[in-house]
């Protein structure tokens, strides 16, 4: 009976043993370098919508107050997207003939909502609610990004159970006074740049962050952490 | 179901009464199975869920289990990679005020319920109605709700549902009716309406009645016929016979301290039952050894909520119960009764005490009659009670609360009698289904083919429907404009939720259209007519308030004074004829009169005592099964009056002997894809003569069985006791703690865990400090309960459970997240029965949560048992580790993903879970939450109250009280302070924080044990 397998195989085979653990390693990688991707998270990835609305133009030039379109954010667990007659308080005065407007108008005539394209989306079994963090001195960039600077809109973070979790166990990295969680321009305070909070200047984050935490009764991680806080 | 057959030995009843009345004392036991030890209650008794070793039911083998293993781990692998799909946000163009998007809102209406309205709050997210409550200022509800109302909301999201005209067999339009009313106008008006019928059910809407006046004004030829299939015929003509004329009655059982109901179920099924069962409650609410108690006598013939709750039960043939009412008539000096005490039948039992007792307590006692019981009956209660000075105290006459209060029944069948003689040209039949429910000897749906014109309104395409030339679809009551009368009088309004999903149309609007208005709104309708009533100085002000309430305030009827007219000569105590068995017809508990048995919830909930889900069966004795030769799940042919029907049987113990109990309502063929071939049409042996039961039914066995999926053995709490070798009974009474007020005053602490069950405290976990924060618990008072099912349908409601299937339910995987553990103690023949309701208990030390492989149950700092849906993957060890088997598992894809209509109904804030995960109560974690980030927000603590579990807000009895067992001066802590206190298997260091109150219970002492 001849040989079936030419010596050579004997070589290949002890390689592909030893590579078997180099390649379930590298797929392991190559998985997780995807599930951070933006192609999979959708970071940094700017949506098409009916309407290129500019959060740069609205907030940064005009000024507008988030609160003027996004009005539940401080009492519900949804901020809340301006119906099309929000859009028409000034559009009906300003750029009334712009073509990229034309479907807000349409929408206002004809009563047919508008469709957006959703950018910051949880998974149904995840309830996320903003006035509680509103009111606990999260700003709005410390999870929509610096939307002051987007032209068209998109996701500053995964929004991942993980980086929600880096906060709710460090809240004094992230919280700012309440009177600054509107500003789309808020930076954390610096050496060169102190934040003040009730008469007192803060020249670090740790500083500040923990002031803020214990004036603003935020529970201690153990409590904003566990699952019932997120998950029901 | 095969392996369930397999394992079925035969119930041998000899034996189990033999042993059971030679036991020294009375023995608790949940059912005749467990008594005679079957393979199917020990498999339910020490698994949560029984094993089928050979074959699922989807016949899979070894060999596919592990391939379909090796798949199901490498795609779920996979599934982990799936991108979140994209989403679209669709905000409105015209924002509504009111709504705020993530906010619920809760408008007050009326559900109408066989014509009486309760009172009811219903949750509405961004306009879809989810929850039904109960309205706190409505007389009739108090804040509290029943399983009708809690399961409504499906009824509106039913996607059988009927939702188009229907004329002649093809689709039409509303405005297409309105063009055929116009031509029936005119052809009406030329015969001044001869030969135009109107038929509707129970009605006690003034704004309808006042449409109907009119629209009899404008026809005067025209007539107008009620039916309703569980009417109250007998209550308005006992009163009748009684008075001379029509009155209401109301009870007040907040005062009355000594009870006789005479077969009636005045807890669950009369107008008024949630109020009652409030009032009730309350009077057996016991805090400390000084406490009072009612005391309540149950004479029926099958075991009701009302029945279960009897300090004294006597099981009497529905047609006996004239005799004892008279009989006791006679001992409280009713005159025109002869007062025979020596003819007293033995079986009367403790009358005599009972007449004792009555009569001590003048003016806080109270006879009441149920609607089956004759006139008669309800005329010697009315006579018993002014004997007894209790008009004006516990019981109190006032007008109708119908607007056109009449003999219904003999209306009915002169309808039909026309019919049948050709003098009825057109009828319109708004809202009934005689087809189905009327008595089978008047023969409706071949007399109805004789009716030119058949108009139909209804919220179905249901058998009536299919015989009619028009077909309406009716509007939900959450769709339509509407009024009612509460159970006292009080006018309660009718506001749709949203609008007609279908385009379907109220009784007001299709009378609008008969009377020459049409196209008017139920809304100008309603509004126009209380405009003419009321005299208002600013009616508009005066419209909101009443919209905003429910309730248009002080319209509750005045108490009327009445005077006895009727003399009782005929009325002597007689026994009645004992010639053959006796037939009872009941409405299901559940379904009712069958309007209810396309809702899935209703059917899948277990009925009181039975645990019967999804179908109906013929109840009777275990002594009239013995000599009838029949066993449970055995069918039998019922022939009553020439009709035959056939029918499984169940063995209800405490049945009366001699007699037979069908429930109505099921064994319909047009209700839609949930209801159809749902048990057997007792409809089809009722006759018109005897609405509720005769006598000269014949039973006889067909050698045939049937399946019936009752829940009685699942989840049985299998302890340590019986690996002790102790009894089951032992076992059962640690479960259920029961003891009388006397003794209870003796030794109020003798439901406390002996200390050998809480010392052993080790664990080898590291102790939680549970002394700080928010630690909530709950409190259920087994002596409040009156086991209403009204829990367990709220839950469903509120947390998105879903509907298994009778076949499921067989299996033990219903999904209820709360049950009602049935116990019975003593003999076979007249038990006393105890309800205990069974959530999760929230264990501090809860044995589910060290098994679980992935973390997808933990323990929260506020001493939650959590269960995280998205990190479950389906181990069940979990399940297999609860010692109080309150874990449910989606053993398939239960939650109905694809039906668009059923995306309405849910609660947005509890998950929809998925195939494969465990679920269980979360004390209605997002109702926590709620409030939690509300006082968060406002930086202030959570007010004791302030959260409302689903289970507790329903509650009619407010057995069941949740709250913060760290602040002491709460109502949960204080409970939990009451000597009755007690927990389950706490010999199992769990430390439950969901608590129990003993039950006690009130016998007369003159009564001796065991005579009762």
């Amino acid at each position: 009976m001849p040989q079936i397998f030419h010596r050579s195989t004997n070589t290949i085979a002890r390689a592909s043993i030893f590579g078997a653990v180099f390649i379930a390693g590298l797929l392991g990688y190559l998985a997780y370098e995807v599930n951070q991707s933006p192609y999979y998270t959708e970071v940094n990835v700017a949506r098409q919508q009916p309407v290129p609305f500019s959060h740069k133009h609205h907030v940064t030039d005009d000024g507008i107050d988030c609160r003027y379109c996004h009005t539940s954010v401080e009492n519900s667990s949804f901020a809340g997207i301006p119906p099309t007659h929000t859009c028409m308080t000034c559009h009906s005065q300003i750029w009334v003939n712009s073509p990229m407007l034309e479907p807000v108008r349409a929408s206002y005539r004809t009563g047919e909502s508008l469709e957006w394209t959703r950018v910051n989306s949880l998974p149904e079994f995840v309830y996320f609610d903003h006035s509680i963090h509103i009111n606990k001195g999260v700003g709005c960039t410390t999870c929509h990004g610096p939307i002051g600077q987007m032209p068209l809109t998109w996701r500053a973070h995964t929004l991942y159970m993980r980086w929600c979790i880096e906060c709710h166990n460090h809240p004094q990295n992230h919280v700012r006074p309440r009177s600054e969680v509107f500003s789309a321009t808020y930076q954390p305070p610096s050496t060169f740049a102190p934040v003040k909070f009730e008469g007192v200047e803060y020249h670090d984050q740790d500083a500040l962050g923990r002031r803020l935490v214990k004036e603003y009764k935020i529970k201690p991680p153990k409590i904003i952490t566990d699952c019932y806080t997120c998950h029901r | 179901m095969t392996d369930r057959k397999k394992g079925k030995k035969k119930l041998d009843l000899v034996k189990i009464r033999t042993e059971l009345d030679s036991s020294p004392a009375p023995q608790l036991w949940r059912g005749l199975e467990e008594l005679a030890g079957t393979e199917q209650y020990k498999s339910f008794l020490h698994h949560e869920f029984p094993y089928h070793n050979e074959k699922d039911s989807r016949g899979i083998s070894r060999r596919n289990i592990l391939k379909l293993m090796g798949a199901s781990a490498a795609m779920a692998g996979l599934t982990a990679c799936t991108k979140l799909p994209t989403e679209k946000i669709v905000p409105y163009v015209q924002a509504p005020e009111e709504i705020i998007p993530g906010k619920p809102l809760f408008y007050a209406t009326s559900m109408p319920f066989g014509g009486v309205a309760n009172g009811l709050l219903l949750e509405s997210h961004m306009g879809r109605p989810t929850k039904a409550e109960g309205n706190s200022q409505h007389s009739g509800s108090l804040g509290a709700a029943d399983i009708f109302a809690q399961a409504s909301v499906l009824g509106l999201w039913d996607p059988d549902r009927s939702q188009v005209v229907v004329h002649n067999g093809r689709i039409a339009n509303w405005s297409d009716f309105l063009d055929y009313a116009g031509v029936l106008r005119q052809e009406l008006a030329a015969t001044r309406g001869a030969g135009f019928r109107i038929l509707t059910e129970t009605l006690t809407s003034p704004t309808l009645a006042a449409q109907l006046a009119d629209l009899l004004k404008q026809f005067p030829e025209a007539q107008w016929h009620q039916h309703e299939p569980a009417g109250r015929d007998n209550v308005r003509e006992g009163a009748r016979l009684a008075f001379g004329e029509i009155v209401e009655t109301q009870y007040r059982f907040d005062r009355a301290d000594v009870i006789l109901s005479l077969d009636s179920d005045f807890l669950c099924a009369a107008p008024g039952s949630v109020r009652y069962a409030h009032d009730f409650a309350g009077k057996r609410r016991v805090t400390d050894p000084a406490s009072t108690m009612n005391r309540i006598y149950v004479v029926e013939p099958a075991p009701t909520h009302t029945g279960v709750q009897a300090d004294h039960r006597l099981s009497l043939r529905a047609a006996e119960i004239e005799g004892f009412a008279a009989s006791l008539a006679g001992k409280l000096g009713v005159k025109g009764v002869a007062a025979d005490t020596e003819s007293t039948p033995s079986e009367y039992k403790w009358i005599d005490a009972l007449a004792r007792d009555l009569q001590n307590h003048r003016g806080s006692s109270l006879v009441v009659a149920g609607y089956a019981q004759p006139p008669i009956v309800h005329a010697l209660a009315h006579a018993m009670n002014a004997a007894l000075d209790n008009v004006g105290k516990t019981v109190i006459y006032t007008d109708s609360i119908e607007p056109n209060p009449t003999n219904q029944s003999q209306s009915f069948k002169q309808l039909v009698a026309d019919m049948a003689g050709g003098k009825v040209e057109t009828l319109a039949i708004l809202g009934a289904n005689p087809v189905y429910s009327a008595p089978a000897d008047l023969n409706f749906k071949e007399n109805l083919l004789k009716v030119r014109r058949r108009i139909h309104l209804g919220l179905y395409a249901d058998e009536t429907a299919v015989e009619c030339h028009w077909h309406i679809p009716e509007a939900h009551y959450l769709e339509a404009w509407g009024d009612a009368r509460a159970y006292d009088g009080t006018v309660s309004t009718i506001q749709p939720l949203i609008s007609p999903l279908y385009d379907g149309k109220s009784a007001l609007e299709v009378v609008a259209a008969l009377a020459g208005h049409p196209g008017r709104s139920g809304h100008d309708i309603l509004r126009e007519y209380w405009m003419g009533q009321r005299k208002e100085k600013d009616y508009e002000a005066f419209w909101e308030t009443t919209l905003h309430d429910g309730v248009m305030a002080g319209t509750a009827f005045a108490p009327k004074t009445v005077t006895l007219k009727m003399q009782f000569a005929g009325a002597a105590p007689q026994a009645a004829s004992n010639a053959g068995l006796e037939i009872n017809f009941r409405p299901d508990t559940n379904v009712w009169d069958g309007r209810y048995t396309n809702n899935a919830f209703l059917q899948e909930l277990a009925k009181p005592l039975t645990k019967l889900t999804w179908d109906n069966a013929a109840l009777l004795s275990p002594r009239t099964a013995q000599e009838l030769k029949v066993e449970n799940e055995d069918v039998v042919e019922l022939r009553y009056q020439g009709r035959t029907v056939r029918a499984p049987v169940w063995i209800m113990p405490g049945h009366a002997d001699q007699s037979v109990t069908v429930h109505l309502g099921y064994g319909r063929t047009n209700a839609g894809n949930v209801g159809n071939g749902t048990g057997f049409n007792a409809y089809a042996l009722r006759t018109s003569d005897q609405l509720w039961f005769g006598s000269g039914l014949e039973v006889r066995p067909t050698g045939t069985t049937y399946t019936l999926a009752h829940t009685q053995y699942h989840h049985a709490i299998d302890g340590e006791k019986e690996l002790k070798e102790e009894s089951a009974a032992a076992e059962h009474r640690d479960l259920v703690r029961i003891a009388t007020l006397d003794e209870f005053r003796k030794n109020p602490d003798f439901a406390k865990n002996p200390p050998d069950q809480t010392s052993h405290a080790e664990s080898l976990y590291p102790p939680y400090d549970y002394s700080k924060g928010y630690q909530w618990g709950m409190s259920i008072d087994l002596n409040s309960c009156i086991g209403c099912n009204a829990c367990v349908a709220a839950c469903q409601a509120e947390n998105n459970i879903a509907v298994v299937g009778k076949e499921q339910v067989n299996l033990g995987r219903e999904m209820q997240w709360i049950r009602v553990d049935t116990y019975f103690e003593g003999n076979l023949d007249n038990p006393r029965m105890y309800n205990e309701i069974l959530p999760c208990m929230q264990c501090e030390n809860a044995p589910c949560e060290y098994v679980c492989p992935v973390g997808a149950t933990m323990h929260s700092p506020e001493g939650l048992n959590e269960m995280i849906y998205n990190r479950c993957v389906g181990t069940r060890y979990c399940s297999n580790n609860c010692p109080y088997k309150v874990r449910r598992f989606n053993f398939f894809l239960y939650s109905d993903w694809t039906t668009p209509s059923l995306y309405g109904m849910r609660n947005p804030n509890v998950t929809v879970r998925s195939r494969g995960v465990m679920e269980k109560c979360t004390y209605c974690i997002q109702r926590i939450n709620t409030v939690k980030i509300k006082a968060e927000e406002k930086d202030r603590t959570i007010q004791d109250g302030e959260i409302v579990t689903a289970c507790q807000q329903t509650c009619p009895a407010q057995a069941i009280v949740f709250g913060n067992i760290n602040d002491p001066n709460s109502k949960v802590s204080k409970l939990k302070a009451q000597s009755r206190n007690f927990g389950l298997l706490t010999e199992l260091n769990t430390r439950p924080r969901t608590t129990y109150l003993a039950k006690l219970r009130n016998p007369n002492p003159e009564i001796p044990e065991g005579q009762d």
